[in-house]
């Protein structure tokens, strides 16, 4: 049994008023602007070995997404203090809507809401980098292949790690499905943070499976494009690219309480019935969340 | 116990990495003979700086590299002379056959000669090949998912297959192979120097390769460090940090034509014809994907840490390559067109405050009054 945690109900009482940074004049937002505009011309900028661009992400990708979160689907984030402030540690969510809108929203909340700003470092599924633009703007924004040495490398140099065990199955999965769960893959995420010794934070994301409600699937269409589903949803493709317009579901994203792994050691990657026991509690209690959190949901649009 | 090289022969002489490997050799006073071996003569400028290594004119692929071997009893060979592109050595066809059967010539001489003992490998990081399905870093333990299918990749994974069957055979001498990344420098000639001095820069429309790149000091110090000293084993050579391509290509000031990838392989044919570079497809891959490596092992095991990281490669060699678009340039445009919207800005913020003025604050009126 863990310690109880106290946990302050209003954590900043204490803190003094701090009136809000006033928003910054046009000159200097021109100034800021045209800087980055120069600094994208001449290639100052840095990039890690995986391709992530900070300085892209900072200024395009992340304002990009901003309104989506706050105004589209006025994501709200719960349980972030489970969240560690530095160090590697690996988010395990569900995987909803069609298309990886969930993995742009959690890296929106854990890097705007999260008191650390923490970046979200995405693992993707193969298919991802075969699609050119898509491949290499995912790699920009942090993204790399879910495979255990990429997972392990982030890890050990202290990153936050965002997986999404049901892969296709998830994403793609029917509308009369929603909120349940698929088989998470093989447990490669819980061999990848045994070997780390690095936290699993479970999160449930709740609204993202109403975005793109998939009523059904155009395998022979998907299979001639070589993808593994092709989506029917009540707008797509009646309307066309109207259709890809996601529909304004109220979101909820909820990080629940570590489960440790550092105690098993490197060694208890090698037991497969520790590895599938613990990717069964993880699932366990990503689907239990995910039930609270539509209770706590007054509508859908709500 | 460490034995310095009596006898150093070293491959592929004439060109400027393995030519800079014999001067630096030919310089340490420990080393008896240095012996160069390439099918071309060195340049006379090279010439002259190989100063008292000896060249033989030989092709590896003839058995006569056996006797040059014992003749001057040899104890360390380093195997430099691997072709990379089929258009220095007359077509695939012909580099193919260099690479491989050279190989396998030079490894069976060095079978046959009890005085060898000690093989280092120039190899390359292609043999990882490039792909969406690898992981970002390749450590030395790991393999190709995809295995290369042609090309200089499939030659490097055969030469190394070919070393390491020799190794098994001949357990007392001790092999290095060093897979290096891609060479930059403002005197090197590589795949890479060749493509960003085109002044339009053609890469694949929707990707965009991290690249990892060597300086041709640091590949030197390795290389000089692997033939005396007493590493064994495979490591990987890289400098510290990468690029990502578009990103190499801006800060050299190039400008960047991204060509839809079905079009890039005619593009490919017409810059070889007129000897720019050459598109093959496994380097259309690597430009696709890139590849980093790790280099724990290098500075660990090795223990060598490269003076250049990938930028600092990247900036020595841009030193040579005078940039299309200079960064002064893209400041003054941008400095310009600063002034120029602030100009439009603080009129605009006139006009508005003439058209509607300010309405005067109320609680100044109040003071007024009282």
């Amino acid at each position: 049994m863990p310690e109880a945690r106290v946990i302050p109900l209003r954590p900043d009482d204490d803190d003094p008023y701090v009136p809000p940074a006033a928003q910054p004049g046009w000159e200097e937002q021109l100034a800021g602007g045209l800087e980055f505009l120069r600094r994208r011309v001449t290639g100052e900028y840095e990039t890690d070995e995986f391709g992530f661009d900070a300085d892209l992400t900072d200024h395009v990708f992340l304002p990009m997404l901003r309104p989506l979160f706050e105004r589209w689907f006025r994501v709200e984030s719960q349980g972030l203090e489970n969240v560690p402030s530095h160090g590697g540690a690996l988010v395990v969510a569900n995987h909803s809507g069609t298309l990886p809108v969930d993995a742009l929203m959690t890296t929106v909340a854990l890097h705007d809401q999260h008191p650390a700003s923490r970046r979200l470092r995405l693992l993707g599924a193969d298919l991802v980098f075969d699609l050119p633009f898509i491949g290499s703007l995912s790699r920009k924004m942090g993204t790399t292949l879910a495979c255990n040495e990429d997972a392990e490398r982030l890890l050990t140099s202290g990153e936050l790690v965002g997986v999404f065990p049901e892969g296709f199955k998830g994403i793609g999965k029917p509308f009369r499905d929603r909120y349940t769960l698929q088989r998470f893959g093989r447990g490669g995420f819980v061999t990848a943070a045994l070997r780390t010794g690095a936290p699993i934070i479970p999160c449930a994301i709740v609204g993202a499976e109403e975005i793109y409600p998939m009523i059904g699937n155009a395998k022979t269409a998907a299979r001639l494009l070589g993808l593994p589903y092709l989506p029917i949803t009540p707008t797509f493709p009646l309307l066309g690219p109207l259709g890809l317009v996601p529909l304004p579901s109220k979101w909820l994203i909820a990080f629940g309480e570590p489960i440790e792994t550092a105690s098993y050691g490197p060694g208890a990657a090698e037991d497969p019935m520790l590895v599938f026991n613990l990717t069964d509690q993880v699932r366990e209690t990503i689907q239990h969340s995910l039930y609270q959190l539509l209770l706590q949901r007054k509508s859908v649009f709500g | 116990m460490l034995v310095p090289p009596t006898v150093v022969l070293v491959t592929g002489v004439s060109r400027w990495l393995g030519g800079a490997l014999a001067v630096e050799l030919a310089a340490d006073p420990s080393i008896e003979r240095v012996i160069g071996v390439d099918t071309v003569p060195p340049s006379p400028a090279m010439l002259r700086r190989l100063g008292r290594t000896e060249f033989v004119r030989a092709d590896i692929r003839n058995p006569l590299i056996g006797k040059v071997i014992a003749a001057a009893s040899v104890d360390t060979v380093v195997h430099m002379n691997i072709s990379s592109t089929p258009a220095g050595s007359g077509g695939r066809g012909a580099m193919k056959e260099l690479n491989v059967i050279g190989t396998m010539q030079l490894l069976a001489a060095c079978q046959r000669a009890p005085s060898v003992r000690r093989f280092v490998l120039k190899s390359t990081s292609a043999v990882y090949g490039a792909s969406s399905r690898d992981p970002a870093v390749f450590t030395e333990t790991m393999q190709a998912r995809g295995v290369p299918s042609g090309g200089f990749a499939k030659d490097s994974l055969d030469i190394e297959g070919y070393v390491r069957a020799f190794s098994r055979r001949r357990p007392d001498v001790d092999v290095a192979v060093l897979r290096f990344t891609n060479f930059i420098g403002p005197r090197i000639d590589s795949l890479l120097t060749g493509f960003f001095r085109m002044p339009v820069v053609p890469t694949a429309l929707g990707y965009d390769a991290r690249v990892q790149l060597l300086h041709e000091d640091d590949a030197l110090a390795v290389l000089t460090r692997a033939t005396t000293g007493s590493f064994t084993g495979t490591v990987n050579v890289g400098g510290e940090g990468t690029l990502l391509l578009s990103q190499a290509i801006r800060r050299l000031g190039r400008i960047e034509v991204p060509i839809p990838t079905p079009a890039l392989g005619s593009v490919g044919r017409f810059s070889r014809r007129f000897g720019f570079v050459d598109y093959s497809p496994e380097q259309m891959r690597f430009l696709n994907f890139g590849r980093v490596v790790d280099t724990t092992v290098l500075r660990e095991t090795f223990g060598y840490t490269p003076r250049f990281t990938t930028e600092a490669a990247l900036a020595d060699y841009a030193r040579t390559a005078p940039p299309v678009l200079s960064p002064q340039v893209v400041g003054g445009v941008a400095d310009r067109v600063r002034s120029v919207l602030e100009r439009v800005g603080d009129t605009a913020t006139s006009v508005g405050e003439r058209l509607r003025p300010a309405p005067r604050a109320p609680g100044l009126r109040a003071v007024q009054d009282a």
